[in-house]
């Protein structure tokens, strides 16, 4: 019971005050409930990624303490993550070095080390979207065609050259690819991905509030 | 520029250069930038989860007299019982909670903002103003969420006016993901500016102070 019956139960109460509570106003006892319940949905969140750094850790530190092959790499990433959260979870009040505040270690690490090497992960995947685009990207049907002529407009469109090019042919290029390509079609096809995702969502949701839906408590 | 300063920019620099490096093939150096940005970015969500939620809605409202914090405080304890086999089992009911919450949510603000405000848009007057123009992007746009939304319903096989719709919305859905393959490109191509920008600028620029 305890390993199935409450679970289930937990997700129906929960899931089912939630709703409820939704139509209700929010300066009533039960339409409180929803804020409450998002609070601690946060709060449990939290918790959540915590988990999710600890396990990072244990499986880092089983490599380093096994001396597998790599470990001197895992044994710098537990200690980055120490570096950055240890400082962080240190109360400023004790040095201004400690917490989150500029001038603490945390916030030198993440302005001057995270935040230019995550700039510089997502610049290194221009060269890689251009080349897996080249191998790709061949005009075979009509509809690859209609995604390369696409794609391509939309590159030339976004910088100032390839702006000045589109407007040397007759009838406004850029406004058409605004109004209707990026306004028309592209907003279209969104809306669509949009409703079709949510409905998807909310009967899953509804299996799960019910307990037919029970794969994410896993096996046992 | 303080001594300081310039240490900061070759920190910076040697990392980019590290991480760029992996271009010609993987070695050592980018390995070495790779974990440590791995590992920076874990220990930054350790600093975040714990000042913007386990201190600021969960101790300090609890310490304040909120004591019925403590159950989502026990039900985010519970989550580590799946570090030990035995017990982790309990993990479930926290995991539970977290899928029930989410479910509740899905269901009423998903629909009525979501799907309902969208589809409202969707259908607009042609005769609200804005001329031919305003008109033909209204048509476009009722046609390329119908059939985009008949492109995705596998229920039934695309034959008849099922498969010419489906036809029309998989040239919409080409349309669309060619403008995002475009704009993600030149996002990209953006930050490669900027860090060409910082080595160009702000590295060769400090070298003068050095050398």
């Amino acid at each position: 019971m305890l390993k199935t019956t409450v679970p289930v139960g937990v997700a129906f109460l929960s899931g089912i005050a939630l709703m409820v509570s939704f139509f209700f106003r929010e300066n009533t006892f039960v339409g409180s409930i929803s804020q409450d319940l998002k609070i601690w949905l946060t709060i449990v969140g939290g918790f959540t990624l915590l988990l999710g750094v600890v396990s990072i850790t244990r499986v880092n530190w089983q490599a380093v303490k096994n001396r597998k092959e790599g470990w001197g790499y895992k044994l710098l990433t537990l200690v980055s993550i120490f570096a950055m959260a240890i400082p962080a979870i240190l109360p400023a009040s004790w040095s201004p070095l400690f917490g989150r505040n500029p001038g603490s270690i945390y916030h030198w690490l993440f302005t001057y080390l995270d935040s230019p090497m995550m700039a510089t992960m997502f610049a290194t995947l221009a060269f890689y979207i251009a080349s897996a685009a080249y191998r790709a990207f061949r005009a075979r049907t009509a509809e690859s065609t209609i995604l390369l002529l696409t794609a391509t407009v939309v590159m030339l469109w976004r910088v100032p050259m390839g702006e000045a090019f589109l407007n040397l042919f007759p009838g406004n290029i850029p406004e058409f690819l605004n109004t209707y390509v990026m306004n028309g079609a592209n907003l279209a096809v969104q809306r669509g991905i949009i409703i079709g995702a949510a409905l998807g969502a909310a009967s899953m949701s509804l299996r799960i509030i019910l307990g037919i839906e029970r794969t994410y408590m896993g096996k046992g | 520029m303080s001594g300081w300063e310039i240490f900061e920019i070759w920190v910076i620099a040697f990392f980019t250069l590290a991480l760029f490096s992996f271009m010609y093939k993987d070695n050592p150096l980018y390995k070495v930038a790779e974990h440590i940005f791995a590992g920076l970015s874990a220990g930054y969500y350790v600093g975040l989860i714990w000042d913007t939620v386990i201190i600021t809605q969960l101790w300090d409202p609890m310490i304040g007299g909120d004591w019925l914090l403590i159950v989502p405080g026990i039900l985010g304890f519970l989550m580590f019982a799946r570090f030990f086999p035995k017990y982790s089992w309990v993990s479930r009911t926290s995991l539970a909670f977290v899928m029930g919450v989410t479910s509740g949510i899905f269901i009423t603000s998903q629909l009525h903002g979501l799907v309902l405000k969208q589809m409202q848009a969707t259908m607009q007057s042609l005769g609200g103003g804005g001329g031919f123009g305003a008109a033909l992007l209204s048509i476009i746009v009722v046609v390329g969420v119908i059939s985009t939304l008949i492109y995705f319903y596998f229920s039934k096989e695309h034959t008849g006016v099922l498969g010419v719709t489906a036809k029309v919305g998989i040239w919409f859905i080409m349309i669309s993901f060619g403008a995002h393959f475009g704009y993600t490109v030149m996002g990209r191509v953006s930050l490669l500016i900027g860090r060409v920008q910082f080595l160009a600028e702000d590295w060769i620029g400090s070298f003068k102070y050095i050398f």
